[in-house]
């Protein structure tokens, strides 16, 4: 079925598309009867298919000039009826990355995930959370004699990010999905391993969807209870406490009661720490403002390999420019964002990790922090 | 002198957004939302014992029509010193926006005829979504935000409307609508959300005008 737009010029192509109209019985979208065609405005028609050629015949007969508009209804419906089925909440067989997912799935999710490949992927426990929560991390690996380089991906640092860890899940998925057919991601798992921290702060994460959408900080009680979180991304231990941070509980950057205070950065710094000689890029995702940022947060003082940095930075923002045209800020945090201590992008870093990159998905502050999940699918697509 | 940023700068993209609320503001309506696309340039100047100056080009894009985009050029002077004073913002936009007349009238309309007082919560919602009837409310906090924003921006803030909490409509016997918005802003720099008490009044041929606002306190946390 086809639904055709169309114009009517003159009164006599008014008559005879109300004559087309009742006498094959054509389905009017608009205007709903066929007395309320009138020249010059819109009319919108649905021709049943086994119609569809002979009302093309006769328009074109009568000089009549049309659009498709839809040329094939049935696409559309199953397309918004799969919408409608997955606003049921659903579990990784058919799991919907074009949405957001509690905690509770995304637990399932990794399970499942390893199940389904595990000739690629492990679970591994990272560490417990202050509210004894367990962080998984997955590993997505090929199997070879070599050992290889390392790159590191965690999400959901900062709790009210969700498009972050809606990227992860994202991420993972379109490897295993295309690792087999797509060369460019065969020869990845070649030489290297994936490690992704979908959810890092899972305890604020948790809390972002039960209690406070907006919340931003882990949930570790301070001041006897009367006041909640530490802001996990000024907590690590670089130049811990200098600059962009408050003392003071109360605020969203809160850098917490010392560098590594909080289990959840411990959990993250020690693994990362230990595999540290393997590791040749950290990469850590939030939302929002469309960044990619190279270090350092707390000084201007350019980091030593900067030029290689930059040139890195600047081909990744090319080439998600060149998927939606969606424009994305290269530079380092304290130029071009503000003045930050205690990030885990500069800890990397200056731990000897070479690459290290904070990324800022969409959007530019419309939506902000509340992107609509339709939104999940462009932004996974062009940061992939 | 006027100094060349680049585009990506921290401070000319902070005054960018400034600019924006503050077009919100001045050219906004229930019909109309207007967000910015790009930064396409930015100097600063410094100007001795007045304060700091903003020559800004930008690209802003129509909310409901996210090919239409227009450029404007706008100067933003933040005042030294002074907290209390709102930064000077002076802008052109290069063409014609949108007529937005039917999309108000309607709007209005409807308002008028609902037999109770309009009352809504958390637009978006967690998810993001916006009812399409929530949509000229949520364009309207665009306005009243914009207004904020521009009232309490300083050189080193950048402010975006993040959530309506709470909206609702007053009952009024001219031909005004008004409406009591609580909205969430969020402060990049500080990473603040701060909560703020916005009235405004509007109507399609008046436009719009914000007649009381105020900071409200964080809500302490559990």
């Amino acid at each position: 079925d086809q639904v055709f737009h169309i114009v009517p010029e003159t009164l006599q192509q008014v008559q005879h598309l109300q004559h087309l109209c009742s006498t094959l019985l054509l389905d009017l979208w608009k205007p709903q009867l066929p007395e309320d065609i009138r020249a010059g405005e819109d009319l919108h028609i649905r021709v049943p298919a086994p119609l569809v050629q002979e009302v093309k015949d006769n328009l074109d007969h009568h000089m009549i000039s049309y659009k498709v508009l839809i040329p094939d209804v049935q696409e559309l419906v199953d397309q918004s009826m799969s919408k409608e089925r997955s606003s049921h909440r659903q579990v990784p067989e058919g799991y919907v990355y074009t949405q957001y997912h509690p905690m509770e799935e995304i637990y399932q999710w990794m399970a499942q995930i390893q199940q389904s490949n595990s000739e690629l992927v492990t679970q591994h426990y990272l560490g417990k959370t202050i509210e004894n929560r367990t962080m998984y991390y997955l590993q997505i690996s090929q199997p070879t004699n070599k050992t290889k380089k390392i790159i590191w991906m965690d999400c959901g640092i900062h709790a009210r990010e969700w498009i972050s860890p809606a990227f992860c899940q994202w991420f993972v998925k379109e490897i295993l999905q295309n690792y087999k057919s797509d060369p460019k991601i065969s020869r990845f798992l070649q030489n290297l391993d994936l490690y992704v921290l979908p959810v890092l702060n899972v305890d604020g994460y948790i809390y972002s969807w039960e209690k406070e959408r907006l919340w931003r900080k882990n949930r570790s009680p301070h001041m006897n209870g009367t006041c909640y979180g530490t802001d996990l991304n000024r907590n690590f231990n670089s130049s811990w406490g200098s600059t962009g941070v408050s003392y003071n509980c109360s605020s969203e950057t809160f850098c917490g009661s010392g560098p590594e205070s909080e289990p959840e950065t411990r959990a993250v710094a020690q693994f990362i720490e230990r595999k540290k000689s393997d590791i040749l890029c950290y990469l850590t995702i939030h939302s929002y403002g469309q960044y990619i940022l190279t270090p350092y947060g707390f000084t201007t003082e350019p980091p030593s390999n900067n030029e290689e940095l930059m040139l890195v930075a600047e081909k990744a923002a090319a080439a998600l420019r060149g998927k939606y045209g969606t424009s994305y800020k290269v530079g380092s945090t304290s130029l071009i964002l503000y003045s930050t201590s205690g990030s885990s992008q500069d800890w990397a870093h200056m731990i000897g990790i070479p690459f290290s990159y904070t990324f800022e998905l969409r959007d530019n502050g419309t939506h902000g922090f509340v992107l609509p999940a339709d939104q999940i699918q462009p932004t996974c697509e062009e940061t992939m | 002198a006027a100094m060349e940023l680049q585009p990506s700068h921290g401070l000319a993209n902070q005054a960018a957004a400034l600019v924006t609320g503050y077009l919100c503001y001045r050219r906004g309506s229930p019909g109309r939302g207007l967000a910015l696309r790009s930064l396409r340039r930015a100097r600063r100047q410094d100007i001795a014992d007045v304060g700091h100056k903003y020559y800004l080009e930008l690209v802003l894009e129509d909310v409901l029509d996210k090919d239409s985009t227009v450029n404007c050029t706008a100067e933003v002077l933040y005042h030294l010193g002074s907290k209390n004073t709102a930064p000077d913002v002076q802008f052109t936009l290069e063409g014609e926006l949108k007529n937005t007349d039917e999309a108000d009238n309607i709007f209005y309309n409807r308002i008028r005829s609902l037999e109770k007082e309009l009352v809504a919560e958390n637009i978006p919602d967690s998810h993001g979504n916006v009812p399409p009837e929530m949509e000229p409310i949520h364009r309207l906090a665009w306005v009243a935000s914009g207004y904020v924003i521009w009232q309490n921006s300083t050189e080193n803030t950048k402010f975006h409307l993040a959530q309506i909490k709470h909206v609702k409509q007053v009952k009024r016997s001219d031909e005004y609508l008004e409406f009591e918005y609580m909205i969430l802003l969020h402060e990049m720099v500080s990473q603040e959300i701060i909560p703020w008490q916005v009235t405004v009044l509007w109507h399609p041929q008046h436009g719009v005008q914000v007649t009381q606002d105020s900071r409200q306190p964080k809500h302490t946390p559990e």
